[in-house]
């Protein structure tokens, strides 16, 4: 049997940024609380990411662990409309790519979420 | 007791603010100012100029920015490193020694110029012999654009702008320097930190990124607790204040506003980061896995623990090559149903353009105030009480560019209702620079340094 679970958005468990390198874009995630950081290593996976973003990035997602700032540092490649110059998009930068990744609601177990002080999630899904 | 050298940013791109320059050397003790005028698509744009006017290609701002600290560097013996030069960093050096002696500080500011960065004159001899300079992304070769090439310069590291220093330079004008260089370059001068210490080495370069992007790491555009951030309107910029082994504070000078906060410099960290494990530059490779961070005060954040390894036998160049051409126009639709409206006027223009058989390689449509930068994750804009139209196109052929900036304006009287904000126009039609990323061996790269007064 499933343990129940709270939904629980990523707003409220991360700041954020990103920027370009080409026609990919880079999206820093930073725990807000240090004990909040293996939740994200957990459920922040390169699927999830990917499923999240969906027809917004054409390519692959790259993840890296950087525990020392309690960060994960995402790669989203061909996020960027070709990038650069060539990019027609309004944020051809990626400045806020990393911002629609904080609209991400993820499922904690309740005991997990109480424990660590997660603020439920209240908005739709 | 332990030295410590203060190095000041005073400028994240060509367009940051005019003030933070003078407000750096005014504002409180400090050494060094660096100032990193240089992105991608500016090197074109200068080279541009320069084939217009051989004496540009230059930051031209740097020359207002020097004028306005001269007195207080003059007074102080504060050095300034610059990758103000562009294409042209002998030009902007005299550019300089003009506006110095106008000032009436004639004789009194050496001035150190690195050059050798710029491989357009060498590009067709290099690829002669074998410097295939393929695309890092696509692994094209260069010779599939060489027609078209605008500019190339190849990322070059500090250990110039350190000669530079040795022999007495007060301001150092660099062409394409890594943004990072501007602040190792002092360091590696002050401390002697030779080319192997590869630890303190990348410690220099973890400083410098914090700095390249001037109020960013001090509360500009910090995403936490941004509400209660401090009068920004008097933003400090961020100062590194580093000890010979390389371990560092950032701070800002008492009196400003912004925030210098573990969040405010972690969210500087990762910006722009690619695999956090190799940082790679022309001095080191460093590891931001290795990186710590601790607050130590108000305002002062401790970064320590850096390690880096041997740098790679490669530079990174930036040729810039011509692509085609673009246009983007845009209307506004008001509420009721303003996102509707928006969709059906792409509809009809889409159409219209189709029927004049104009040819792009890419159209793409955005609806501002809806969905343009969150795309299906900010649902369907049907609440949105006002939305931006906005369409862009690209492609090679510059007439079919030309005449769909003519087929925006006509909606508004032919199109649907409740729409306006057409009071710019028609959009300008665009020439596109794009950028090709490749790397050179770096022993074909040969810098020169030269000081002048």
């Amino acid at each position: 049997m499933n343990a129940p679970t709270v939904a629980v958005q990523l707003l409220d468990l991360a700041h954020t940024r990103s920027g370009d390198k080409g026609d990919m874009a880079n999206c820093g995630v930073i725990a807000l609380r240090p004990e909040w950081y293996p939740v994200l290593v957990r459920e922040l996976t390169t699927d999830r990411v990917s499923a999240h973003y969906g027809a917004l990035i054409s390519g692959r997602v790259e993840r890296f662990e950087l525990p020392n700032l309690n960060a994960l540092n995402f790669l989203l490649h061909g996020a960027l409309d070709g990038g650069g110059t060539l990019s027609l998009k309004t944020d051809a930068q990626g400045k806020v790519v990393s911002t629609a990744m904080l609209r991400m609601v993820i499922h904690v177990p309740v005991a997990e979420a109480e424990a660590l002080g997660m603020p439920a999630y209240s908005g739709r899904e | 007791m332990t030295r410590t050298i203060r190095v000041a940013s005073g400028q994240g791109f060509w367009g940051d603010s005019l003030d933070a320059p003078r407000q750096q050397v005014d504002g409180g003790p400090i050494d060094y100012l660096m100032l990193d005028y240089l992105a991608e698509v500016t090197m074109s744009i200068l080279q541009k100029q320069k084939e217009r006017d051989p004496a540009m290609g230059y930051a031209r701002d740097f020359i207002g920015a020097i004028e306005s600290v001269l007195p207080g560097i003059v007074e102080r013996g504060v050095k300034v490193i610059a990758n103000a030069g562009g294409v042209n960093p002998v030009a902007c050096a005299h550019a300089l020694l003009a506006a110095i002696a106008r000032a009436g500080h004639a004789g009194k500011v050496k001035i150190g110029v690195v050059t050798g960065d710029d491989l357009l004159p060498r590009l067709d001899e290099l690829l002669a012999a074998g410097h295939a300079m393929k695309n890092m992304d696509t692994g094209a070769p260069l010779s599939t654009v060489r027609s078209r090439v605008l500019s190339a310069n190849a990322y070059i590291g500090s250990t110039p702008i350190v000669q530079a220093l040795q022999q007495g330079a007060q301001i150092v004008v660099t062409g394409r320097s890594t943004d990072t260089a501007l602040t190792m370059a002092p360091l590696r001068h002050e401390f002697g930190w030779g080319a192997d210490a590869w630890n303190q080495l990348a410690a220099g370069i973890v400083a410098g990124h914090i700095l390249e992007c001037g109020a960013q790491s001090s509360g500009g555009n910090c995403l936490h607790d941004w509400r209660s951030i401090p009068d920004l309107a008097n933003v400090g910029y961020p100062i590194a204040e580093v000890q010979s082994d390389g371990t560092f504070v950032i701070t800002k000078h008492p009196n400003t506003g912004g925030r210098v906060s573990v969040p405010s410099v972690s969210e500087q960290l990762v910006y722009e980061m690619g695999d956090p494990h190799s940082y790679i530059t022309p001095d080191v490779v460093a590891d931001f896995t290795s990186i710590r961070v601790a607050a130590d005060g108000e305002n002062r954040v401790r970064v320590h623990g850096i390690t880096g390894g041997p740098a790679t036998p490669f530079l990174k160049v930036s040729i810039a090559y011509r692509a085609g051409f673009k246009a983007v126009g845009s209307l506004v639709y008001s509420w009721p149903d303003a996102m509707e409206k928006a969709e059906h006027a792409n509809r009809i223009l889409r159409e219209r353009l189709h029927r004049l058989g104009l040819r792009f390689d890419q159209v793409l449509s955005e609806f501002v105030g809806a969905n343009a930068t969150h795309g299906h994750l900010a649902g369907d804009g049907r609440a949105a009480p006002e939305v931006q139209f906005r369409i862009g196109v690209r492609g090679e052929d510059r007439a079919s560019v030309e005449r769909f900036t003519r087929e925006i304006a006509p909606l508004v009287l032919n199109g649907p209702p409740s729409v306006t904000g057409f009071a710019g126009g028609r959009p300008k039609v665009e020439e596109v620079i794009a950028y090709w990323p490749a790397l050179i061996d770096k022993r074909v790269v040969t810098t020169q340094v030269e000081v002048l007064s």
